[in-house]
Protein backbone atom coordinates (compact mmCIF):
# COMPACT_ATOMS: atom_id res chain seq x y z
CA UNK A 1 0.00 0.00 0.00
CA UNK A 2 1.20 3.65 -1.19
CA UNK A 3 1.50 5.91 1.75
CA UNK A 4 -0.99 8.92 2.19
CA UNK A 5 1.76 10.93 2.90
CA UNK A 6 5.45 10.49 2.14
CA UNK A 7 7.89 12.70 3.37
CA UNK A 8 11.11 12.07 1.64
CA UNK A 9 14.88 13.87 3.06
CA UNK A 10 13.36 17.19 3.94
CA UNK A 11 15.08 19.93 4.61
CA UNK A 12 14.22 23.09 5.91
CA UNK A 13 16.27 26.41 6.50
CA UNK A 14 15.19 29.66 6.98
CA UNK A 15 17.08 32.49 6.44
CA UNK A 16 17.59 35.99 8.65
CA UNK A 17 19.64 38.66 8.07
CA UNK A 18 22.85 37.12 9.03
CA UNK A 19 21.02 34.24 10.83
CA UNK A 20 20.72 30.71 9.76
CA UNK A 21 17.90 28.40 11.38
CA UNK A 22 17.73 24.93 10.32
CA UNK A 23 14.52 23.68 11.41
CA UNK A 24 14.04 20.05 9.19
CA UNK A 25 17.17 17.93 8.68
CA UNK A 26 16.18 14.98 6.52
CA UNK A 27 13.33 13.92 7.58
CA UNK A 28 12.00 10.77 6.16
CA UNK A 29 8.23 9.70 7.05
CA UNK A 30 5.45 7.45 5.69
CA UNK A 31 1.94 7.95 6.95
CA UNK A 32 -0.43 5.81 6.01
CA UNK A 33 -4.01 6.20 5.64
CA UNK A 34 -5.79 6.04 8.69
CA UNK A 35 -3.17 6.34 10.50
CA UNK A 36 -3.40 8.66 14.23
CA UNK A 37 0.35 9.72 13.41
CA UNK A 38 1.84 11.61 16.57
CA UNK A 39 4.48 14.04 15.88
CA UNK A 40 6.13 15.27 19.37
CA UNK A 41 9.31 17.28 20.15
CA UNK A 42 10.07 20.30 22.30
CA UNK A 43 9.30 23.80 21.51
CA UNK A 44 11.73 24.39 18.57
CA UNK A 45 12.13 21.32 17.26
CA UNK A 46 10.94 21.63 14.01
CA UNK A 47 7.77 20.23 14.34
CA UNK A 48 5.48 22.82 13.53
CA UNK A 49 7.97 23.79 10.44
CA UNK A 50 7.35 19.93 9.50
CA UNK A 51 3.94 19.84 9.75
CA UNK A 52 3.19 22.80 7.28
CA UNK A 53 5.69 21.59 4.67
CA UNK A 54 2.61 18.81 4.81
CA UNK A 55 0.66 21.20 3.09
CA UNK A 56 3.22 23.86 1.89
CA UNK A 57 1.85 27.09 3.86
CA UNK A 58 6.21 26.38 4.39
CA UNK A 59 8.21 25.32 1.18
CA UNK A 60 11.16 23.06 2.41
CA UNK A 61 14.51 23.96 1.37
CA UNK A 62 14.91 20.29 -0.26
CA UNK A 63 13.25 17.16 0.07
CA UNK A 64 9.73 16.10 -1.31
CA UNK A 65 6.34 15.50 0.35
CA UNK A 66 4.01 13.37 -1.80
CA UNK A 67 0.66 13.28 -0.66
CA UNK A 68 -1.80 11.45 -2.22
CA UNK A 69 0.45 10.02 -4.95
CA UNK A 70 0.95 13.89 -5.89
CA UNK A 71 4.36 15.93 -5.74
CA UNK A 72 3.49 19.07 -3.77
CA UNK A 73 6.58 20.86 -5.36
CA UNK A 74 5.50 19.67 -8.66
CA UNK A 75 2.17 21.43 -8.53
CA UNK A 76 1.33 25.36 -9.65
CA UNK A 77 -0.05 27.73 -7.09
CA UNK A 78 -3.75 26.81 -8.30
CA UNK A 79 -3.15 23.10 -7.98
CA UNK A 80 -1.64 23.54 -4.54
CA UNK A 81 -4.92 25.25 -3.55
CA UNK A 82 -6.80 22.76 -4.95
CA UNK A 83 -4.73 20.22 -2.93
CA UNK A 84 -4.83 21.81 0.32
CA UNK A 85 -8.82 21.58 -0.01
CA UNK A 86 -8.50 17.56 0.72
CA UNK A 87 -5.77 18.74 3.49
CA UNK A 88 -7.15 20.41 6.61
CA UNK A 89 -5.76 21.91 9.60
CA UNK A 90 -6.38 22.83 13.25
CA UNK A 91 -4.59 25.30 15.42
CA UNK A 92 -3.33 26.10 18.78
CA UNK A 93 -5.09 29.43 18.78
CA UNK A 94 -8.04 28.18 16.74
CA UNK A 95 -8.25 30.65 13.78
CA UNK A 96 -11.71 31.36 13.77
CA UNK A 97 -12.60 34.48 11.62
CA UNK A 98 -14.09 36.73 14.49
CA UNK A 99 -16.22 38.57 12.55
CA UNK A 100 -18.19 35.93 11.63
CA UNK A 101 -20.59 33.88 13.07
CA UNK A 102 -20.07 30.28 13.79
CA UNK A 103 -22.27 29.59 11.30
CA UNK A 104 -20.80 31.31 8.47
CA UNK A 105 -17.48 30.63 9.84
CA UNK A 106 -18.04 26.67 8.81
CA UNK A 107 -19.61 28.24 5.09
CA UNK A 108 -16.20 29.45 4.40
CA UNK A 109 -14.52 26.76 3.58
CA UNK A 110 -17.65 25.87 1.19
CA UNK A 111 -17.66 29.50 -0.20
CA UNK A 112 -14.07 29.26 -1.30
CA UNK A 113 -14.91 25.59 -3.22
CA UNK A 114 -18.04 27.52 -4.60
CA UNK A 115 -21.18 25.91 -2.74
CA UNK A 116 -24.32 27.40 -3.31
CA UNK A 117 -25.06 29.21 -0.24
CA UNK A 118 -28.11 27.40 0.97
CA UNK A 119 -26.93 24.26 0.41
CA UNK A 120 -23.73 25.26 2.20
CA UNK A 121 -25.62 25.80 5.25
CA UNK A 122 -27.21 22.99 5.36
CA UNK A 123 -24.45 21.62 5.33
CA UNK A 124 -22.93 23.29 7.90
CA UNK A 125 -25.35 22.50 10.36
CA UNK A 126 -24.57 18.72 9.94
CA UNK A 127 -21.39 19.88 10.81
CA UNK A 128 -22.01 21.52 13.62
CA UNK A 129 -24.47 18.93 14.99
CA UNK A 130 -21.43 16.49 14.23
CA UNK A 131 -19.06 18.23 17.07
CA UNK A 132 -22.26 18.68 19.21
CA UNK A 133 -23.07 22.79 19.00
CA UNK A 134 -25.77 22.87 16.53
CA UNK A 135 -27.30 25.47 19.14
CA UNK A 136 -24.31 27.83 19.13
CA UNK A 137 -24.64 28.56 14.83
CA UNK A 138 -25.68 31.96 15.69
CA UNK A 139 -23.29 32.62 18.13
CA UNK A 140 -19.83 34.49 17.70
CA UNK A 141 -16.53 32.59 18.27
CA UNK A 142 -15.93 36.10 20.94
CA UNK A 143 -19.31 34.16 22.95
CA UNK A 144 -17.29 30.45 22.92
CA UNK A 145 -15.24 29.07 25.14
CA UNK A 146 -12.00 27.48 24.02
CA UNK A 147 -12.94 23.52 23.47
CA UNK A 148 -15.92 25.45 22.24
CA UNK A 149 -14.04 27.33 19.32
CA UNK A 150 -12.21 24.03 18.55
CA UNK A 151 -15.00 22.42 17.69
CA UNK A 152 -16.17 24.98 15.19
CA UNK A 153 -12.80 24.64 13.69
CA UNK A 154 -12.87 20.81 13.37
CA UNK A 155 -16.49 21.35 11.84
CA UNK A 156 -15.27 24.04 9.76
CA UNK A 157 -12.20 21.41 8.48
CA UNK A 158 -14.95 18.70 7.88
CA UNK A 159 -16.45 21.40 5.51
CA UNK A 160 -13.87 20.64 3.03
CA UNK A 161 -14.48 17.17 3.14
CA UNK A 162 -10.31 16.43 3.80
CA UNK A 163 -8.62 12.93 3.13
CA UNK A 164 -5.90 14.39 6.10
CA UNK A 165 -6.34 16.52 8.92
CA UNK A 166 -3.26 18.38 10.21
CA UNK A 167 -3.84 18.96 13.89
CA UNK A 168 -0.86 21.97 15.28
CA UNK A 169 -0.92 21.65 18.96
CA UNK A 170 -4.65 21.86 18.54
CA UNK A 171 -5.61 21.01 22.46
CA UNK A 172 -1.79 22.95 23.82
CA UNK A 173 -4.04 26.06 25.00
CA UNK A 174 -7.08 23.96 26.34
CA UNK A 175 -7.39 22.48 29.83
CA UNK A 176 -7.21 18.54 30.37
CA UNK A 177 -10.58 17.64 30.62
CA UNK A 178 -11.42 19.53 27.03
CA UNK A 179 -7.95 18.07 25.85
CA UNK A 180 -9.70 14.70 26.49
CA UNK A 181 -12.89 15.69 24.77
CA UNK A 182 -11.41 17.04 21.47
CA UNK A 183 -9.17 14.24 21.45
CA UNK A 184 -11.67 11.92 21.50
CA UNK A 185 -14.22 13.55 18.64
CA UNK A 186 -10.52 13.65 16.52
CA UNK A 187 -10.97 10.01 16.86
CA UNK A 188 -14.06 9.66 16.02
CA UNK A 189 -13.48 11.55 13.23
CA UNK A 190 -10.71 9.16 12.08
CA UNK A 191 -12.93 6.20 12.41
CA UNK A 192 -15.97 7.34 10.87
CA UNK A 193 -14.64 9.31 7.89
CA UNK A 194 -11.30 7.67 7.35
CA UNK A 195 -9.78 10.64 7.52
CA UNK A 196 -6.05 10.31 8.15
CA UNK A 197 -4.85 12.68 11.62
CA UNK A 198 -1.22 14.24 11.53
CA UNK A 199 -1.25 15.56 15.53
CA UNK A 200 1.55 17.77 16.17
CA UNK A 201 2.54 18.23 19.83
CA UNK A 202 4.73 18.54 23.17
CA UNK A 203 2.72 16.47 25.32
CA UNK A 204 3.40 12.65 25.87
CA UNK A 205 -0.62 12.31 27.44
CA UNK A 206 -1.72 13.46 23.78
CA UNK A 207 -0.10 11.38 21.95
CA UNK A 208 -0.76 7.89 24.31
CA UNK A 209 -4.53 9.09 24.15
CA UNK A 210 -5.33 8.79 20.46
CA UNK A 211 -2.18 8.12 18.28
CA UNK A 212 -1.87 4.90 16.27
CA UNK A 213 1.97 6.00 15.01
CA UNK A 214 4.42 8.23 16.72
CA UNK A 215 7.51 9.91 15.57
CA UNK A 216 10.04 11.75 17.59
CA UNK A 217 11.44 15.12 16.52
CA UNK A 218 14.41 17.07 18.11
CA UNK A 219 16.70 19.97 16.81
CA UNK A 220 15.00 19.05 13.44
CA UNK A 221 16.34 15.24 13.54
CA UNK A 222 13.80 12.43 13.32
CA UNK A 223 15.09 10.20 16.05
CA UNK A 224 12.82 7.95 16.19
CA UNK A 225 9.00 6.60 14.80
CA UNK A 226 6.92 3.45 15.25
CA UNK A 227 3.53 2.32 16.40
CA UNK A 228 2.64 3.76 19.81
CA UNK A 229 2.90 -0.20 21.15
CA UNK A 230 6.14 -0.08 20.10
CA UNK A 231 7.94 3.50 21.39
CA UNK A 232 6.17 2.85 24.45
CA UNK A 233 7.48 -0.35 25.26
CA UNK A 234 10.72 0.22 24.40
CA UNK A 235 12.18 3.60 23.41
CA UNK A 236 14.97 3.42 21.89
CA UNK A 237 16.48 6.74 21.03
CA UNK A 238 17.71 9.51 24.30
CA UNK A 239 14.46 11.58 23.27
CA UNK A 240 11.80 8.63 23.00
CA UNK A 241 13.54 7.59 26.58
CA UNK A 242 12.62 11.14 28.01
CA UNK A 243 9.13 11.26 26.73
CA UNK A 244 8.02 8.14 27.79
CA UNK A 245 9.76 8.12 31.42
CA UNK A 246 8.29 11.45 32.38
CA UNK A 247 7.55 11.52 35.69
CA UNK A 248 10.10 9.22 36.83
CA UNK A 249 12.50 12.11 37.22
CA UNK A 250 10.75 12.28 41.02
CA UNK A 251 12.23 8.81 41.78
CA UNK A 252 15.34 10.20 43.73
CA UNK A 253 16.56 6.42 44.47
CA UNK A 254 16.34 5.39 41.01
CA UNK A 255 19.34 6.58 39.16
CA UNK A 256 22.39 4.91 39.47
CA UNK A 257 21.29 1.36 41.07
CA UNK A 258 19.85 -1.93 39.08
CA UNK A 259 16.54 -0.96 37.96
CA UNK A 260 14.03 -2.44 35.25
CA UNK A 261 11.18 -1.00 34.01
CA UNK A 262 8.15 -3.40 33.16
CA UNK A 263 4.82 -2.64 31.15
CA UNK A 264 2.62 -4.57 31.79
CA UNK A 265 -0.27 -5.52 28.94
CA UNK A 266 -3.40 -6.49 28.49
CA UNK A 267 -3.07 -11.17 29.73
CA UNK A 268 -0.46 -10.24 32.14
CA UNK A 269 -2.60 -8.37 34.13
CA UNK A 270 -4.83 -10.95 35.38
CA UNK A 271 -1.72 -12.22 37.32
CA UNK A 272 0.07 -11.20 40.23
CA UNK A 273 3.31 -11.26 38.62
CA UNK A 274 5.55 -9.36 41.23
CA UNK A 275 4.77 -11.12 44.04
CA UNK A 276 4.51 -14.03 42.22
CA UNK A 277 8.31 -13.49 41.71
CA UNK A 278 8.93 -12.17 45.53
CA UNK A 279 7.75 -15.61 46.31
CA UNK A 280 9.24 -17.71 43.53
CA UNK A 281 12.82 -15.70 44.24
CA UNK A 282 12.13 -15.43 48.38
CA UNK A 283 13.96 -12.47 47.22
CA UNK A 284 11.91 -8.66 47.76
CA UNK A 285 12.25 -6.05 45.53
CA UNK A 286 11.35 -2.22 45.85
CA UNK A 287 8.64 -0.68 43.43
CA UNK A 288 9.68 2.72 42.75
CA UNK A 289 7.19 3.71 40.87
CA UNK A 290 3.77 2.50 39.33
CA UNK A 291 1.55 4.03 36.81
CA UNK A 292 -1.25 3.02 34.25
CA UNK A 293 -1.08 5.01 30.73
CA UNK A 294 -4.59 4.55 28.96
CA UNK A 295 -2.36 4.26 25.43
CA UNK A 296 -4.81 4.06 22.37
CA UNK A 297 -7.53 3.20 24.44
CA UNK A 298 -6.04 0.49 25.57
CA UNK A 299 -4.94 0.66 29.59
CA UNK A 300 -1.10 -0.38 30.34
CA UNK A 301 0.79 -0.82 33.22
CA UNK A 302 3.87 0.47 33.91
CA UNK A 303 6.34 -0.30 37.06
CA UNK A 304 10.07 0.44 37.65
CA UNK A 305 11.17 -1.84 40.25
CA UNK A 306 14.50 -2.19 41.70
CA UNK A 307 15.96 -5.55 41.90
CA UNK A 308 18.79 -6.63 44.21
CA UNK A 309 22.11 -6.05 43.80
CA UNK A 310 23.26 -9.40 44.05
CA UNK A 311 23.95 -9.53 40.21
CA UNK A 312 23.11 -13.51 39.19
CA UNK A 313 20.30 -12.81 41.29
CA UNK A 314 18.60 -9.59 39.50
CA UNK A 315 19.83 -11.74 35.93
CA UNK A 316 17.25 -14.55 36.85
CA UNK A 317 14.34 -12.19 37.70
CA UNK A 318 14.86 -10.13 34.40
CA UNK A 319 14.57 -13.78 32.79
CA UNK A 320 11.65 -14.84 34.72
CA UNK A 321 10.14 -11.14 34.03
CA UNK A 322 10.67 -11.30 30.19
CA UNK A 323 9.09 -15.32 30.29
CA UNK A 324 5.95 -13.70 31.81
CA UNK A 325 5.72 -12.06 28.96
CA UNK A 326 6.16 -8.57 30.16
CA UNK A 327 8.30 -5.92 28.19
CA UNK A 328 11.11 -5.77 30.29
CA UNK A 329 14.36 -2.72 29.92
CA UNK A 330 16.68 -2.20 32.27
CA UNK A 331 17.01 1.58 33.34
CA UNK A 332 20.67 1.88 33.66
CA UNK A 333 21.63 4.27 30.99
CA UNK A 334 18.85 6.35 32.30
CA UNK A 335 19.51 9.71 34.23
CA UNK A 336 16.83 11.71 33.82
CA UNK A 337 16.56 14.99 32.25
CA UNK B 1 -26.89 89.93 15.00
CA UNK B 2 -26.26 88.47 11.75
CA UNK B 3 -28.05 89.78 8.73
CA UNK B 4 -29.98 86.48 6.29
CA UNK B 5 -27.14 87.30 3.55
CA UNK B 6 -24.65 86.11 6.34
CA UNK B 7 -26.82 83.47 7.63
CA UNK B 8 -27.51 82.22 4.11
CA UNK B 9 -23.30 82.15 3.38
CA UNK B 10 -22.39 80.42 6.37
CA UNK B 11 -25.09 77.63 5.65
CA UNK B 12 -23.77 77.61 2.56
CA UNK B 13 -20.27 77.03 3.83
CA UNK B 14 -21.10 74.21 6.31
CA UNK B 15 -23.09 72.46 2.37
CA UNK B 16 -19.54 73.02 0.59
CA UNK B 17 -17.38 72.05 3.56
CA UNK B 18 -19.48 68.89 4.23
CA UNK B 19 -19.59 68.18 -0.11
CA UNK B 20 -15.43 68.40 -0.25
CA UNK B 21 -14.85 65.84 3.11
CA UNK B 22 -17.17 63.60 2.12
CA UNK B 23 -16.09 63.55 -1.61
CA UNK B 24 -12.63 63.53 -0.85
CA UNK B 25 -12.88 61.12 1.80
CA UNK B 26 -14.83 59.03 -1.00
CA UNK B 27 -12.59 59.21 -3.85
CA UNK B 28 -9.55 59.14 -1.28
CA UNK B 29 -11.10 55.64 -0.51
CA UNK B 30 -11.30 55.05 -3.95
CA UNK B 31 -7.59 55.41 -4.79
CA UNK B 32 -6.28 54.45 -1.24
CA UNK B 33 -8.22 51.38 0.13
CA UNK B 34 -6.41 49.12 -3.20
CA UNK B 35 -3.40 51.15 -2.18
CA UNK B 36 -3.59 50.16 1.09
CA UNK B 37 -4.75 46.49 0.56
CA UNK B 38 -1.34 46.60 -2.22
CA UNK B 39 0.85 47.48 0.56
CA UNK B 40 -0.12 44.72 2.96
CA UNK B 41 -0.13 42.28 0.45
CA UNK B 42 2.83 42.93 -1.08
CA UNK B 43 4.83 43.91 2.08
CA UNK B 44 7.37 41.85 4.05
CA UNK B 45 4.78 39.88 5.91
CA UNK B 46 2.27 39.95 2.88
CA UNK B 47 0.69 36.79 1.69
CA UNK B 48 2.27 37.93 -1.97
CA UNK B 49 5.76 38.90 -1.14
CA UNK B 50 6.67 41.49 -3.98
CA UNK B 51 9.83 43.92 -2.79
CA UNK B 52 9.72 45.72 -6.24
CA UNK B 53 6.15 46.52 -6.33
CA UNK B 54 5.88 47.21 -2.43
CA UNK B 55 9.09 49.81 -2.28
CA UNK B 56 7.66 51.50 -5.49
CA UNK B 57 4.41 52.42 -3.43
CA UNK B 58 5.50 52.73 -0.48
CA UNK B 59 8.19 55.50 -2.42
CA UNK B 60 5.30 57.22 -3.40
CA UNK B 61 2.76 57.68 -0.93
CA UNK B 62 5.97 58.59 1.59
CA UNK B 63 6.75 61.39 -1.35
CA UNK B 64 3.15 62.70 -1.20
CA UNK B 65 2.48 62.49 2.23
CA UNK B 66 5.90 64.71 3.27
CA UNK B 67 4.51 67.39 0.78
CA UNK B 68 2.26 70.50 2.72
CA UNK B 69 -1.07 70.55 1.58
CA UNK B 70 -1.01 74.29 1.02
CA UNK B 71 1.81 73.74 -1.56
CA UNK B 72 0.31 70.72 -2.65
CA UNK B 73 -2.27 72.32 -3.64
CA UNK B 74 -0.81 75.29 -5.34
CA UNK B 75 1.64 72.58 -7.25
CA UNK B 76 -1.25 70.48 -8.62
CA UNK B 77 -2.98 73.80 -10.01
CA UNK B 78 -3.41 72.43 -13.52
CA UNK B 79 -4.00 68.96 -12.81
CA UNK B 80 -6.88 70.50 -10.79
CA UNK B 81 -8.04 72.76 -13.47
CA UNK B 82 -7.90 69.71 -15.82
CA UNK B 83 -9.97 67.33 -13.99
CA UNK B 84 -12.36 69.81 -12.79
CA UNK B 85 -12.47 72.83 -15.09
CA UNK B 86 -11.20 75.64 -12.98
CA UNK B 87 -9.00 75.81 -9.79
CA UNK B 88 -11.06 77.31 -6.77
CA UNK B 89 -13.94 76.59 -5.32
CA UNK B 90 -15.26 73.89 -3.19
CA UNK B 91 -15.78 71.61 -6.13
CA UNK B 92 -12.34 72.13 -7.40
CA UNK B 93 -10.57 71.64 -4.16
CA UNK B 94 -11.68 68.16 -4.08
CA UNK B 95 -8.74 67.01 -6.56
CA UNK B 96 -5.90 68.68 -4.44
CA UNK B 97 -7.72 66.81 -1.28
CA UNK B 98 -7.85 63.64 -3.34
CA UNK B 99 -4.45 63.76 -3.61
CA UNK B 100 -3.12 64.82 -0.46
CA UNK B 101 -5.87 62.37 1.40
CA UNK B 102 -5.18 58.93 -0.78
CA UNK B 103 -1.54 58.44 0.30
CA UNK B 104 -2.25 58.51 4.06
CA UNK B 105 -5.55 56.45 3.63
CA UNK B 106 -3.37 53.89 2.13
CA UNK B 107 -1.09 54.09 5.32
CA UNK B 108 -4.22 53.95 7.25
CA UNK B 109 -5.56 50.79 5.55
CA UNK B 110 -2.37 49.28 6.04
CA UNK B 111 -1.59 49.55 9.70
CA UNK B 112 -5.91 48.58 9.91
CA UNK B 113 -4.98 45.15 7.92
CA UNK B 114 -1.99 44.62 9.29
CA UNK B 115 -3.64 44.18 12.67
CA UNK B 116 -5.66 41.28 11.13
CA UNK B 117 -4.39 37.98 13.02
CA UNK B 118 -2.06 36.26 10.93
CA UNK B 119 -3.21 32.86 12.65
CA UNK B 120 -6.62 33.28 10.82
CA UNK B 121 -4.93 34.48 7.18
CA UNK B 122 -2.99 30.89 7.98
CA UNK B 123 -6.07 29.40 8.33
CA UNK B 124 -7.40 30.91 5.41
CA UNK B 125 -4.14 29.83 3.19
CA UNK B 126 -4.70 25.98 4.38
CA UNK B 127 -8.00 25.82 3.27
CA UNK B 128 -6.79 26.66 -0.20
CA UNK B 129 -8.41 30.35 -0.51
CA UNK B 130 -6.75 32.62 -2.95
CA UNK B 131 -5.06 35.94 -2.43
CA UNK B 132 -8.51 37.85 -3.70
CA UNK B 133 -10.43 35.88 -1.30
CA UNK B 134 -8.38 36.22 1.31
CA UNK B 135 -8.38 39.79 0.70
CA UNK B 136 -12.33 40.47 0.14
CA UNK B 137 -13.13 37.40 2.75
CA UNK B 138 -10.74 37.92 5.62
CA UNK B 139 -8.61 41.01 5.61
CA UNK B 140 -11.08 43.63 5.28
CA UNK B 141 -13.88 42.14 7.39
CA UNK B 142 -11.80 40.98 9.88
CA UNK B 143 -10.03 43.93 9.64
CA UNK B 144 -13.29 46.30 9.10
CA UNK B 145 -13.61 47.96 12.84
CA UNK B 146 -10.09 49.44 12.84
CA UNK B 147 -10.67 49.95 8.92
CA UNK B 148 -13.70 52.36 10.22
CA UNK B 149 -12.10 53.92 12.88
CA UNK B 150 -9.30 54.92 10.62
CA UNK B 151 -11.76 56.24 8.35
CA UNK B 152 -12.78 58.72 10.77
CA UNK B 153 -9.43 59.99 11.72
CA UNK B 154 -8.85 60.32 7.67
CA UNK B 155 -12.09 61.94 7.56
CA UNK B 156 -11.23 64.31 10.73
CA UNK B 157 -8.02 65.24 8.85
CA UNK B 158 -9.75 66.10 5.14
CA UNK B 159 -11.72 68.36 7.23
CA UNK B 160 -9.23 70.20 8.41
CA UNK B 161 -7.09 70.30 4.64
CA UNK B 162 -10.56 71.90 3.55
CA UNK B 163 -10.43 75.02 6.33
CA UNK B 164 -6.78 75.09 5.06
CA UNK B 165 -7.55 75.40 1.26
CA UNK B 166 -9.62 78.32 2.20
CA UNK B 167 -6.33 80.22 2.09
CA UNK B 168 -6.67 79.25 -1.78
CA UNK B 169 -9.71 80.27 -2.30
CA UNK B 170 -10.96 76.73 -1.62
CA UNK B 171 -14.42 76.90 -0.85
CA UNK B 172 -16.27 76.28 2.38
CA UNK B 173 -16.39 77.22 5.96
CA UNK B 174 -12.33 78.02 5.74
CA UNK B 175 -13.01 80.37 3.54
CA UNK B 176 -15.49 82.34 5.03
CA UNK B 177 -13.50 82.37 8.31
CA UNK B 178 -10.28 83.94 6.59
CA UNK B 179 -11.74 85.85 3.88
CA UNK B 180 -14.38 87.79 6.26
CA UNK B 181 -13.50 86.77 10.23
CA UNK B 182 -9.65 87.22 9.16
CA UNK B 183 -9.14 89.48 6.11
CA UNK B 184 -12.40 91.70 7.29
CA UNK B 185 -11.61 91.32 10.87
CA UNK B 186 -15.26 90.21 11.37
CA UNK B 187 -14.26 88.23 14.97
CA UNK B 188 -18.04 87.37 15.10
CA UNK B 189 -18.10 85.16 11.68
CA UNK B 190 -14.47 83.66 12.51
CA UNK B 191 -15.88 82.52 15.99
CA UNK B 192 -18.49 81.20 14.04
CA UNK B 193 -17.05 79.50 11.37
CA UNK B 194 -14.48 77.99 14.16
CA UNK B 195 -17.34 76.45 16.45
CA UNK B 196 -19.06 74.87 13.50
CA UNK B 197 -16.20 73.17 11.97
CA UNK B 198 -15.15 71.96 15.95
CA UNK B 199 -18.87 70.50 15.81
CA UNK B 200 -18.97 69.03 12.71
CA UNK B 201 -15.60 67.09 13.72
CA UNK B 202 -17.04 65.82 16.86
CA UNK B 203 -19.91 64.99 15.00
CA UNK B 204 -17.84 62.55 12.40
CA UNK B 205 -15.68 61.31 15.92
CA UNK B 206 -19.25 60.36 16.86
CA UNK B 207 -20.53 59.05 14.04
CA UNK B 208 -17.61 57.11 13.30
CA UNK B 209 -17.13 55.39 16.38
CA UNK B 210 -20.19 54.32 16.85
CA UNK B 211 -20.38 52.64 13.42
CA UNK B 212 -16.99 51.03 14.61
CA UNK B 213 -18.97 49.73 17.68
CA UNK B 214 -21.53 48.72 15.84
CA UNK B 215 -20.01 46.38 13.49
CA UNK B 216 -17.78 44.76 15.76
CA UNK B 217 -18.27 41.13 16.78
CA UNK B 218 -15.82 40.80 19.08
CA UNK B 219 -17.35 42.20 22.33
CA UNK B 220 -19.30 40.09 24.55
Amino acid sequence: MEPIIKIQNLDKEFRQKNTEVHALRGVSLDIYKGDIYGIIGMSGAGKSTLVRCLNFLERPTAGTVIVDGEDLSALSDKELREKRKNIGMIFQHFNLLMQRSVLDNVCFPMEIAGVKKSEARKKALEYLEIVGLTEKANAYPVQLSGGQKQRVAIARVLASDPKILLCDEATSALDPQTTKSILQLLKQINREYGITIVVITHEMAVVQEICSHVAIIDQGNLVEHGTMEEIFLSPKSKEAKRLIYQGYENVAEMKGKRCVRIVFSENSSYEPVIANMVMAFKTPVNILYANTRNLDGVAKGEMVLQLPEDEPMAEKMIVWLKNAKLAVEELENYVGQ
Amino acid sequence: MLDSSTIEMIIEGIGETLWMTCMSTLFGYIIGLPLGVLLTVTGADGIKKNPVVYKIVDVITNLLRSVPFLILMITIRPLTRLIAGKSYGATATIVPLTVAAAPYIARMVESSLKEVDRGVIEAAQSMGASVWEIIWKVLLPEGRTSLVVNATIAMNTILGYSAMSGACAGGGLGDIALRYGYQRWMPKILMITVVLLVILAQLIQMIGMFCSRVIDRRRT
